[in-house]
């Protein structure tokens, strides 16, 4: 009865916090420094892994479709399994499933260790809203980043070095006919779609680590178990939301 | 931040709120819009073979589906197959004589009972057996018949010859066997 209580005080203490962070986002764009900054902590440092996936992911796609679709003669499809199946699921999934164990968890320790060596508290008592300083910059720049991260992830898996190129260079599919396909079976409409998902993982991705990291217990092991948290919660939020999202769009 | 019993009562509300979204998610996500429904009615209808129908399978009449097939049995006296149909309650003025065909909805796809309608003035109710029917189609049925027809064509001029001849080739080749 207690864990139900706590639980849902934290979930009460979540919604507030989104709030509060939600009002501070007006006052975060007018600080572009701060949000330029974030946006490369948490953008720019997570390109590697988020395009290196994408390629490793569109590769085996690539092998594992070709392999099913020569036994019924329609290998040529290659084009179409592997950007619908990158576009639809796997890219804004996948990509919001590493953000969160890269940004998100980087996100929740660094806050985190603010909160433990009072630095929040500091800057409280300079009379400088956390809230507005810290918290609103990193949450516009997660959510301005996610999308962006999904897109190239997309890219990479698709063309560059994922499908294109185990398809096109290793397994001999015909390379107009692997774009023709997807330029004529791929509406704008899937894309946008895609981009929603993307857009709704990162910004519970952000809130859950934002707030993990903001409501730690303010000693190392406080921390830590913050991290931890952060990248279960996250992992399961999205894919819950995945389900969720998917039942509504792909009807 | 907030007072405590404030926060709870918050987090409680964001939980209602998520199981609605989920209940909604899975009424969203289950196509099945005919069950359920207050003025649905059951008619029954036998086949000689159903060939890959199974529960659960649409029923059309035009290719609009109006209904699920809710059950499967067998006659213990004609042992004919039953299909017991349930046939949304607003479309209530299906003709008795109607015909209930099982058909194949593309060349791979699934197996549905399609009605066609007949032309009678009283309607199907509640209980009633669709009395017209045409049975799946055996593919190695045909192909016996199909075979049995060439044969017969070829060996019509030699009649003595022809009779044993028809009697050894008339029947159909084994059907493939079933386990792979």
């Amino acid at each position: 009865m207690k864990a139900i209580t706590e639980f849902l005080r934290g979930l009460g203490e979540a919604t507030f916090f989104l709030f509060a962070v939600l009002a501070a986002l007006p006052g975060a764009l007018l600080r572009p420094r701060l949000l330029v900054q974030q946006l490369y902590m948490i953008g720019m440092l997570s390109l590697i892994i988020i395009a290196i996936s994408g390629s490793f992911i569109g590769m085996v796609l690539a092998l594992q479709g070709y392999r099913t679709l020569a036994t019924f003669g329609a290998a040529s499809s290659l084009g179409l399994v592997v950007a619908f199946s990158v576009i639809r699921e796997l890219g804004p999934v996948v990509t919001a499933l590493l953000y969160a164990g890269r940004a998100g968890s980087s996100l929740a320790a660094e806050i985190g260790l603010m909160k433990a060596t009072d630095q929040l508290s500091a800057m409280e008592m300079m009379a400088v809203d956390p809230i507005k300083r810290v918290i609103a910059p990193r949450f516009l720049a997660g959510v301005i980043a996610m999308p962006l991260l999904a897109s190239i992830f997309a890219l990479m898996a698709i063309g560059v070095a994922g499908g294109h190129l185990i398809g096109v260079e290793l397994l001999g599919v015909d390379v107009v006919s692997y774009w023709n396909q997807i330029k004529s079976s791929l509406h704008p409409q899937d894309i946008f779609e895609s981009l929603i998902k993307s857009l709704v993982f990162g910004v519970a991705v952000n809130w859950i680590a934002l707030y993990q990291g903001y409501f730690a217990a303010p000693t190392s092991e406080g921390v830590s178990r913050a991290t931890t948290s952060t990248v279960v919660v996250s992992s399961l939020a999205i894919l819950a939301l995945d389900f969720v999202l998917t039942a509504f769009m792909f009807r | 931040m907030q007072s405590r019993a404030l926060e709870v009562l918050v987090g409680f509300f964001v939980c209602l709120g998520v199981a609605a979204i989920f209940v909604l998610t899975f009424r969203v996500a289950s196509s099945d819009t005919v069950s359920g429904g207050k003025n649905n009615y059951q008619v029954t209808a036998k086949f000689d073979t159903i060939g890959n129908l199974s529960s659960g399978a649409s029923v059309k009449i035009a290719g609009v589906r109006i209904g699920r097939v809710r059950g499967i049995s067998i006659d213990p006296t004609t042992f004919q197959a039953v299909a017991t149909l349930e046939i949304s309650g607003d479309h209530a003025n299906i003709p008795e004589d109607s015909t209930a065909k099982i058909l194949t909805a593309g060349l791979l796809g699934e197996q549905y009972v399609g009605l066609e309608p007949g032309g009678d003035d009283k309607s199907l109710k509640q209980g009633d057996e669709i009395k017209f029917t045409q049975s799946a189609f055996v593919l190695e049925n045909l192909i016996g018949q199909f075979l049995t027809s060439m044969t017969q064509k070829d060996s019509t001029p030699k009649s003595a010859q022809g009779s044993t001849q028809n009697q050894n080739t008339a029947t159909p080749p084994a059907p493939a066997p079933k386990s792979k």
